[in-house]
């Protein structure tokens, strides 16, 4: 990744202009011709540093619900288990964080009767109790982050 | 309210837009709607908040934010609002949450910090606790040390038809 590529993922990661010509606009601000930015940012999203150039939907509004979730995976079925809660398409990510808690994942559902259903399954495959936070309260969403 | 042309264009754009000059026309093209009503929609929807934000998604490992720490932290019931409204404050703060406590598990406010390296978020994370006054609180640090999975929520023509 080079500076203009970090350009581009920093200006669009402040939105997109809904308009007739948006690459064009955004081109322009950035000094870059259309062509050049529309061929950097496929390179970026073949080479699998962005992971999509698109809308990022409100999941409550859209209808759906979120929450976050974590297990005490034991340490000699780490892997299996890993591959149990991934299986589930309603997991969204997944990180091993250091802690007797060490499996930390998001549901994301289409309904919220969907979020203690995928729980109920996950515990009935693995065993294991699931620990479920959904937010209370939101306090602060930052989703920028500089290349 | 979300009316069926919404929701084609919705389930449509999903997975992305149409990486060409005019992809607004494009993506009218494939829902038989013309450019400027795919245009007035998609501004209406992002002014209504239903999409959050439109513009590139990153994969903030890629991007070396490779220590990512959760901090968790039991604080009074009667202070969590204003304590989770100071730590909003910092511009090195990714996420901050109020949750419900667990048997064994006595958290109710949650804060997550990306950085590069580990050194310089336990020191954002020292500043916070001296400036916020949470010194005298219980916390758990958890940093995480494998991505297994990251993808976004994806929605099906049933969500987005649901009421």
């Amino acid at each position: 990744m080079n500076e203009l590529d970090k350009l581009i993922i920093n200006t669009l990661q402040d939105g997109f202009p809904i308009c007739d010509a948006p690459y064009r606009q955004v081109a322009e601000q950035l000094g870059l011709s259309e062509q050049e930015l529309l061929n950097r940012l496929k390179a970026l999203l073949d080479n699998g540093t962005l992971t999509r150039f698109g809308p990022l939907y409100n999941a409550e509004q859209m209808g759906g619900a979120l929450t976050l979730a974590a297990v005490k995976a034991p340490k000699e079925r780490y892997d299996e288990i890993t591959d149990i809660i991934n299986a589930f398409p309603e997991v969204a990510h997944n990180y091993a964080r250091n802690h007797e808690l060490n499996m930390w994942f998001v549901l994301a559902t289409e309904t919220p009767g969907q979020i203690q259903q995928t729980i109920s399954a996950i515990e009935q495959q693995t065993g294991l109790t699931v620990y479920n936070m959904p937010k209370n309260k939101e306090y602060f969403v930052n989703l920028k982050l500089e290349a | 309210m979300l009316d069926a042309q919404d929701r084609q264009l919705l389930e449509h754009i999903q997975l992305g837009l149409p990486i060409c000059p005019q992809p607004y026309a494009e993506i009218g093209r494939l829902c038989d709607m013309a450019e400027t009503e795919v245009i007035e929609r998609l501004g209406r929807l992002k002014q209504q908040g239903l999409i959050k934000r439109l513009g590139v998604i990153v994969k903030h490992r890629q991007l070396g934010y490779r220590a990512n720490a959760m901090t968790v932290w039991n604080v009074p019931d009667h202070l969590v609002k204003q304590l989770g409204g100071h730590i909003s404050r910092f511009a090195f703060v990714t996420l901050c949450y109020q949750r419900p406590r667990q048997p064994e598990w006595p958290y109710n406010l949650y804060c997550m910090i990306h950085g590069k390296d580990r050194a310089t978020v336990l020191q954002q994370l020292e500043q916070l606790v001296d400036a916020c006054g949470l010194s005298s609180f219980d916390k758990e640090i958890l940093f995480s040390t494998r991505c297994f999975k990251q993808r976004g929520a994806i929605y099906t023509a049933k969500v987005l038809t649901h009421e």
